[in-house]
């Protein structure tokens, strides 16, 4: 099977290259999605799992690195050709409210979408709409109100109904379900795990939220200060996660199970993200590594492939192998 | 006897489109070095509730009333500002999701600390410097001496909430109430918080409500849970007997929306469909009705009364969740 995006060596410095103080917030990252399924893309806040999203899309022009979506180098194209392929690659955000135009009914920020790509003129512009909002089930007196009206949840339906209205075949959900109730997560979780099944949509989910990572992907990729440190499919690395951040990521995660808690041996990472700016030299993660050694100080940790499509940048994997 | 004591609380606004019922009828013990959980998901009244017990509810537009809100045998409905005012920070504390709100921008750390040790404590500068340096290395803050300078924007956000309980515990109040403290914070920086509360807590034996709309944060964290929907608790019980047992339709829609990072829940979510209730013009049937699952002819008839479904444990429910 090939790979609809592969993402290779990706790099978001800011500042001036080399000067100190530059932030690589993307530091190398390379991983494929194939057609059809969902990569998971975790870690807590400054990982830099929004970035790669936006550089992805361009959104933010990546200083290095390749990100080929069928075949072609989004990283090359002009604005003009960008524009085009956007079409293609859709992105929805974590506070849909934000996302939406306040000054403008649901049916034109739907109708927009359309009109941007010249998509659906003249009747079948209003029978595209109602069907699409029909698709993210939204009811169709909606049409008329404007996003103030709209609840959390319905306001990212209509971001949704956006985003498919181009008729994409990648979607970046940056956090899409994290500002929402529970319940109202799990409605929007269920609706994008339909939409694609039934329009073969790729996504790329990124979240903080290990359990609905869990929930929704195929592969998994966990990122800390701008490296992904870990990637495997889902049921590997939840079973069998073998880089210390991802063991102690997991073990934080609450389990909404008494019993089970009572039980759980949690691993306490000390201390916070170190300064961006100025990552620890060898391996990022090493200042609140419990397993950490002198070595770890030296040596930036190459991928070390554990299993089929499993790998882990950890030098202490290499020990005893 | 408890350590609260609350009964038939009742909160509600004024406003343009009526009267919201926030708070409807809200009845619990808590009892000494008891962590009880308030759960349920935005607008179900778990803040309104909390913050009408410290008596931080604006009236007017709010207006509060309770049978009895009983704190050691203080009767916190009857005391006037300034009697509560020397209550809060000494006798009950509260630390709130966004720290950066809480604290001021413009003043040091060891300032805030500083000012809640002089104010109840009537404590000399020189001992509440002291003892907010032992409070900071409590909360496990290192080179507590020199951070006394910093301000709030120097810390990181898990710092902020470290500071925030600093200032919550310093006069050893016996109610701290936590408003879902670790929301806001990634997930190993609230494990290193939930770590902290527990084990302070235990050494201080203070009791503690803690708000939260994450089930598996309760679970590891509390003895008892009280879930709320439209301001009314509808089901409360011991923590393992409840998981074990729900008994409430909402109950069950909260643990079948929540996935699961061990793997075990269902493949696909149960969300609980249409959306919360509207509290202006409260139905007096089940509120939970109109988006249950597992509703029975008798909902439609008259409103649910609790009733025991196990040890401690009780529900407002008419559907036969055990069969």
């Amino acid at each position: 099977m090939s790979a609809l995006l592969e993402v290779e060596d990706l790099e978001v410095h800011y500042g001036r290259p080399g000067a100190p103080g530059t932030v690589k917030a993307v530091d190398g990252v390379t991983f494929n999605v194939e057609r059809g399924r969902t990569l998971g893309l975790v870690g807590e806040s400054g990982c830099g799992k929004s970035t790669t999203g936006y550089a992805i899309l361009q959104l933010i022009r990546p200083t290095a690195g390749r990100v080929l979506f069928n075949g072609t180098d989004l990283c090359r194209l002009d604005k003009r050709a960008l524009r085009r392929l956007r079409r293609k690659v859709q992105i929805i955000f974590q506070d849909a409210h934000a996302a939406l135009n306040p000054r403008m009914p649901i049916g034109d920020l739907v109708g927009e979408a359309l009109d941007i790509h010249g998509l659906f003129r003249g009747a079948a512009r209003a029978r595209r709409i109602s069907e699409l909002l029909d698709m993210v089930g939204l009811a169709g007196h909606l049409i008329e109100r404007y996003p103030h009206e709209l609840s959390g949840g319905q306001a990212q339906r209509v971001a949704i109904c956006r985003a498919l209205a181009v008729e994409p075949e990648l979607i970046v959900c940056d956090e899409p379900v994290s500002a929402l109730d529970v319940s109202i997560q799990a409605q929007i979780v269920n609706l994008l795990q339909d939409l694609q099944e039934r329009l073969g949509l790729t996504y790329i989910f990124i979240s903080h939220d290990l359990s609905i990572v869990r929930h929704v992907s195929d592969d998994v990729a966990v990122m800390y200060l701008g490296k992904i440190v870990e990637f495997a499919g889902k049921e590997e690395i939840y079973a069998a996660p073998a880089h210390p951040y991802t063991k102690s990521l997991m073990s934080a995660v609450p389990v909404p199970d008494p019993d089970i808690e009572a039980q759980r041996q949690r691993i306490i990472l000390n201390g916070d993200l170190p300064n961006p700016a100025d990552p620890p030299s060898g391996c990022r993660f090493r200042t609140r590594c419990p397993e950490a050694i002198a070595e770890c100080a030296k040596v930036d940790p190459l991928q070390q492939p554990l299993a089929r499509g499993h790998w882990a940048k950890c030098i202490r994997l290499a020990e005893g192998t | 006897m408890p350590l609260l004591s609350v009964r038939n609380l009742q909160t509600r606004f004024a406003t343009d489109r009526g009267t919201v019922h926030a708070v409807n009828g809200v009845s619990f013990d808590l009892e000494e070095g008891e962590i009880l959980g308030l759960v349920g998901e935005s607008g179900s009244g778990k803040s309104v509730t909390a913050l009408s017990i410290m008596r931080l509810v604006p009236e007017p537009p709010g207006k509060i009333t309770a049978d009895a809100m009983m704190l050691e045998g203080i009767d916190l409905m009857r005391l006037d500002e300034s009697a509560v005012r020397s209550l809060r920070g000494s006798r009950m504390a509260m630390i709130f999701q966004d720290p950066m709100r809480s604290l001021n921008p413009v003043l040091t750390i060891g300032r805030q600390i500083t000012e809640v040790l002089r104010r109840h404590r009537k404590v000399d500068g020189a001992e509440a410097r002291k003892r907010a340096i032992d409070l900071l290395e409590t909360v496990g803050i290192p080179m507590a001496e020199k951070r006394l300078a910093a301000y709030p924007h120097q810390f990181s956000g898990g710092m902020r909430q470290r500071v925030m309980i600093a200032i919550a515990l310093s006069c050893n109040p016996r109610l701290l109430i936590a408003d879902e403290a670790t929301t806001a914070l990634d997930v190993t920086i609230q494990a290193q918080i939930i770590d902290l509360v527990k084990r302070l807590t235990r050494e201080r034996g203070t009791s503690v409500i803690w708000i939260s709309h994450d089930l598996g944060v309760v679970a590891g964290l509390c003895d008892r849970v009280n879930v709320m929907y439209a301001g009314a608790v509808v089901e409360s019980g011991p923590i393992r007997e409840l998981f074990r047992r729900p008994s409430h339709g909402y109950t069950l829609g909260l643990l079948g929306s929540t996935p699961r990072v061990d793997g075990t829940g269902a493949r696909r979510l149960t969300p609980i469909e249409g959306m919360p209730p509207n509290l202006i013009d409260p139905d007096p049937l089940c509120p939970f009705l109109p988006r249950c699952r597992v509703s029975v002819e008798a909902c439609r008839a008259g409103p649910p009364l609790p009733r025991e479904v196990g040890t401690d444990h009780w529900a407002a429910c008419l559907a036969d969740l055990a069969s």
